[in-house]
């Protein structure tokens, strides 16, 4: 029995050992920060069209600070992360990493230092990016302005907030490995898929996570959620109400709105705002491998599409004005605060994207939850500053919690012919309070308006 | 019937519940400070309050504001005796055409009762729904901090900074 225990201490100990050989992570040594001369123009501009895809600047800046400085605060079950600085800046940003320790960053998830990553960081993505992109992007950021700030101390709770743990998860979750080509699909696909799932991370939100925050394999694309959005579900579970195509989706991709589908709001708007720089073949590809997970439609929503459009066609005057938003059913008192407060745009003669999306056509509104309707309703579209763009006034001071109920349940059962959201009133309530936590941004999403009005660079 | 409680005094009146209450306001309470500019809910000039909260009274049916305390311009002051915001709009002459206005000071309320101390930037942050055509943001923006000097009972000789900056 006693030589048994002393086999359980020695495997523990081998085990320790193990784990402690492979979460241990030596330093790159520092560099003197390379003179912006030093990189090819041709590089560096590849690495700003490559740092869209990526959406670098979405996380890296904080609103109404400078670019790529970091400080960004984001949320997880797990506590506060702030975003790091990613200038050039010596001190504190990554003036002093070599492009083999930005490599090591992108591919392990490793700083410089060799502490872990948290993988709020995509690095289960980035991990995909080939050396050249690396290159391209190391040569981008390292010539963008040096910017001195220090991000705050993440607030994480024990044992999360010891970075050796990271290595556990890695363990569990992370593959790490270059993008394997598909050899049965086309170039175009492939182009896609890389960019999908490595630089672009789209499954970070669009993929829905375990207990432990990582995304969950068997659920690819199935819809997750994003800064108190829910990130809609690319794969054949998409609640869009007319199938996305490929074409409808380069567009929206490139334009950040599209006449079947309405315009891109919270996190996404950023998305968009950054991928309208792409050059078009990669645009196209990205729907091309996009449109291959969501895959064909069945026939009954095809049908069920094209009812849509019929009625789209006929339907212009908008359904009779119920009398009262405070007697009758809640659907009757929903239709009334509809037809006073939302249909002068959304049944309006205005096209998209400056008049609202028919509520047929709303992936919000035939959503599984009803959280991004709530987030629109109460908080709207901010205006983008110093150029035109969509817009949509918040409602939260007009409506109360019990009208905002109300309205959601007629728009389900009017447009989507789905029964109303079951727990939308304790949902509405907390995302007023602020409890539940949502970020609000203009449509292009890129200026953070209003507080980057002024903003230096 | 509807019955609504406006700058302290119920009314009843004979509309549409769903006729905007910016209409109600204007056509039958004859509250003419709250302008129509685009009915969309786009240039704030609309702009009055409803329970301490700035909303677009273009945008909002009247049948949703029974029983809540609404507030126009009219409920800041007089023109004998002018409110602190207006006083300080007065002072300041931050008005070109004026069209802009009422719903600017309205804005503004409801931002200094909330956060009677708002910093110029957070002034600027609030403002931002609020279009004026004329262009006179920077005096708008001194009249507002000027508003809350008064309002906090600071005198001229110690106001903040952006309100003491000269005209211009
Ligand atoms: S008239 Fe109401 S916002 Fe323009
Ligand atoms: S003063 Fe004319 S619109 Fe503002």
């Amino acid at each position: 029995m006693k030589r048994f225990w002393i086999g359980v201490l020695i495997l523990i100990v081998v085990c320790l050992a193990g784990f402690a050989v492979y979460a241990w992570k030596p330093a790159i040594d520092p560099i003197e920060p390379p003179q912006r001369t030093s990189f090819d123009q041709a590089l560096i501009e590849k690495g700003a069209v490559l740092a869209s895809v990526g959406n670098c600047t979405a996380c890296h800046t904080k609103p109404g600070g400078k670019s790529f400085a970091g400080g960004l605060a984001v949320p997880t079950p797990f506590g506060t992360i702030y975003s790091t600085n990613i200038t050039p800046d010596p001190k504190t940003g990554i003036g002093r990493w070599s492009e083999a320790a930005f490599s090591r960053a992108m591919r392990e998830g490793v700083e410089r230092d060799g502490d872990h990553l948290y993988p709020a960081f995509p690095f289960d993505h980035f991990t995909l990016v080939s050396d050249e992109d690396n290159k391209a992007l190391y040569a981008y950021l390292m010539t963008r302005h040096a910017v001195e700030s220090r991000p705050p101390a993440n607030e994480l709770t024990f044992p999360l907030n010891l970075r050796f743990v990271l290595a556990g998860w890695k363990l569990l979750f992370f593959h790490k490995g270059a993008y394997r080509e598909d050899t049965a699909q086309s170039a175009e696909w492939n182009r896609g898929a890389y960019l999908v799932e490595g630089l672009g991370h789209c499954g970070a939100c669009h993929t829905p996570r375990n207990a432990l925050g990582a995304e969950r394999k068997g659920a690819h694309l199935a819809g997750g959620e994003a800064e108190g959005w829910d990130a809609f579900a690319l794969d054949r579970s998409s609640s869009a109400p007319v199938p996305w195509t490929h074409d409808s989706l380069d567009a929206y991709l490139r334009q950040g709105w599209h006449a079947d589908h309405g315009v891109a709001n919270g996190p996404m708007a950023e998305v968009t705002g950054n991928l309208g720089r792409l050059p078009d073949s990669d645009m196209s590809a990205i729907a091309t491998y996009l449109i291959s997970r969501m895959s064909e439609p069945t026939p009954e929503r095809a049908a069920a599409a094209e009812d849509i459009r019929k009625k789209l066609s006929i339907d212009q005057g908008g359904t009779p004005i119920p009398a009262s938003a405070t007697t009758g059913s809640p659907t009757s008192r929903g239709g009334a605060i509809y037809q006073a407060a939302c249909a002068t745009c959304h049944d309006g003669s205005r096209p998209q994207p400056f008049g609202g999306i028919d509520f047929h056509l709303s992936s919000t509104i035939a959503a599984r939850e009803p959280q991004n309707a709530i987030n629109v309703v109460l908080f709207g579209l901010p205006a983008t500053s110093g150029r035109e763009s969509p817009i949509m006034p918040g409602f939260a001071a007009t409506l109360t919690d019990d009208q905002v109920a109300d309205l959601l349940g007629y728009l389900r059962e009017t447009y989507a012919q789905k029964p109303a959201w079951a727990d939308a009133k304790t949902k509405i309530a907390d995302t007023r309070s602020g409890k539940y936590r949502v970020s609000v941004g203009p449509s292009d999403g890129i200026e953070r308006s209003p507080d980057n009005v002024g903003a230096k660079d | 019937m509807l019955k609504l409680n406006v700058n302290g005094t119920s009314h009843d009146v004979d509309v549409d519940p769903a006729t905007p209450l910016l209409y109600v306001l204007r056509n039958d309470l004859k509250l003419n400070g709250a302008k129509f500019g685009c009915g969309l809910g786009q240039c704030g000039a609309c702009t009055v309050m409803v329970d301490g909260k700035a909303v677009f009274s273009c945008l909002t049916p009247a049948m949703l504001v029974e029983g809540r305390e609404i507030k126009t311009v009219e409920g800041l002051g007089t023109i004998d005796a002018p409110g602190p915001m207006q006083k300080a709009f007065i002072e300041q002459q931050a008005a070109q055409c004026g069209y802009c206005i009422a719903g600017m000071m309205m804005r503004a309320q409801a931002l200094l009762e909330a956060k009677p101390d708002a910093a110029d930037a957070d002034i600027r942050q609030a403002l931002e729904p609020n279009l004026c055509r004329c262009g006179t943001h920077m005096r708008i923006l001194r009249a507002v901090a000027r508003a809350r000097d008064l309002m906090q009972g600071k005198s001229a000789d110690n106001m903040a900074p952006a309100a003491a900056t000269g005209r211009g």
